[in-house]
């Protein structure tokens, strides 16, 4: 078959075909893959609410837009056979070294934090990534930098860096994002105190 | 040129990254450990495969003027699948790769095969091009994440093999250029010899 002739007609229709063709698929695509990406997603916001608290079987998820915030928190009330164990609240930072991100903080008896987990960042890796559980594991003590946040009142418990006059460490070489998290964590507890602490 | 010449030359006569020093924002970017240099490179393979062989099809059919427009749009939805399909199924790969997988798009390895080889020739040498240059430039990300990984956080395949950290700075960015450097190097000494 010889080479089709660049008519304005030829390259109309050409492109025409090859786009519809193209949309075509990925709409197919979309259709398909719509169902198990919201699963994913689902999934894991539940591993994040059940890495910060104790057992549930049940959670009512609410979104609140904090006052003056650019985006809105959402709090994943969980109960337990009908009984409430705690607040999980998905909250974001914009402090971050490298922008917005997003983590987990669960709290317990009204307002003691039971666990944090970070659900997605772009801090950079091998220094503000150890806010992750596993990145900052240490074998002998068997805790990660995030664990010192568990049990703690942040009534009490200043969620500010020490260089900041707060009670949190800092990770070693990335006190951005340790002040980050804690603004993100400070953010989930302002919220909840004004929800009335439940 | 035979077929297994067509096939093997991606791996090292023209590598991609080593050879061409085609694709290098991805190299960089995602090399950070070594299952996420294969998997980027994996997706490439596809995108590549499925781009050569659709436009070895209608390379006649779609007139010289708007050959261009005409590939970019069929790259561009073979990697739209590909990041809706991981997304959906390997949500974890996904998130590691996250940013980079829309840039196949525009990674110069892909349209670089459709226009300089799928365009020119038939299907099957087609297809086998893609696969050799993909699986080419999947191997080169490997060996480059497995580098940094070793280095950087003393681990491989996420099993660690020191405590504690390694070199950071080969994790960061600057790491990636000196170990490309390197790779490239060691490369070309292999290649003359």
């Amino acid at each position: 078959m010889a080479k089709k002739e660049s008519s304005f007609v030829n390259m109309v229709v050409t492109l025409f075909v090859v786009t519809a063709v193209a949309a075509l698929a990925l709409g197919g695509v979309y259709n398909v893959t719509k169902e198990p990406i919201a699963i994913a997603k689902r999934l894991k916001i539940e591993r994040a609410i059940g890495e910060v608290l104790p057992e549930f079987d049940s959670i009512i998820e609410t979104k609140i837009l904090p006052e003056g915030g650019r985006d809105s928190l959402t709090f994943y009330k969980a109960t337990n056979q009908g009984e409430v164990v705690g607040t999980a609240i998905r909250t974001y930072t914009d402090e971050g070294f490298s922008g917005r991100f997003w983590i987990m903080v669960g709290f317990v008896d009204g307002d003691v934090i039971s666990g944090t987990s970070v659900l997605e960042h772009k801090e950079t890796p091998g220094l503000g990534d150890k806010m992750e559980k596993k990145k900052s594991f240490n074998k002998k003590t068997g805790k990660s930098w995030s664990d010192q946040f568990n049990g703690k009142n942040p009534m009490d418990f200043t969620l500010k860096v020490t260089k900041d006059g707060g009670d949190v460490d800092a990770i070693t070489a990335a006190t951005i994002s340790s002040r980050a998290f804690c603004d993100a964590a400070q953010r989930a507890y302002d919220e909840l105190k004004k929800q009335g602490g439940e | 040129m035979n077929q297994v010449q067509n096939f093997t030359k991606g791996f090292i006569k023209d590598n991609p990254v080593f050879v061409l020093l085609l694709g290098l924002c991805p190299t960089l970017g995602v090399t950070t450990t070594a299952i996420n240099g294969i998997g980027m490179g994996l997706a490439t393979t596809f995108v590549l495969v499925m781009s050569n062989l659709v436009v070895s099809l209608i390379k006649n059919a779609v007139p010289d003027k708007v050959r261009i427009p005409a590939f970019i749009v069929i790259i561009a939805s073979f990697v739209t699948i590909v990041e809706l399909t991981m997304q959906a199924f390997t949500p974890a790969l996904f998130e590691a790769l996250g940013l980079f997988i829309p840039l196949i798009v525009v990674n110069c390895i892909v349209l670089g095969r459709a226009e300089a080889f799928a365009s020119k020739n038939n299907i099957g040498s087609s297809i086998i091009d893609g696969l050799g240059m993909g699986l080419g430039f999947a191997f080169a990300l490997g060996l480059l994440g497995a580098v940094r990984e070793i280095l950087g956080s003393g681990a491989i395949f996420d099993f660690k093999f020191i405590d504690g950290d390694g070199m950071l700075v080969f994790v960061l960015a600057p790491g990636a250029f000196i170990a490309l450097g390197y790779l490239i190097a060691i490369m070309n000494k292999f290649k003359k010899a």
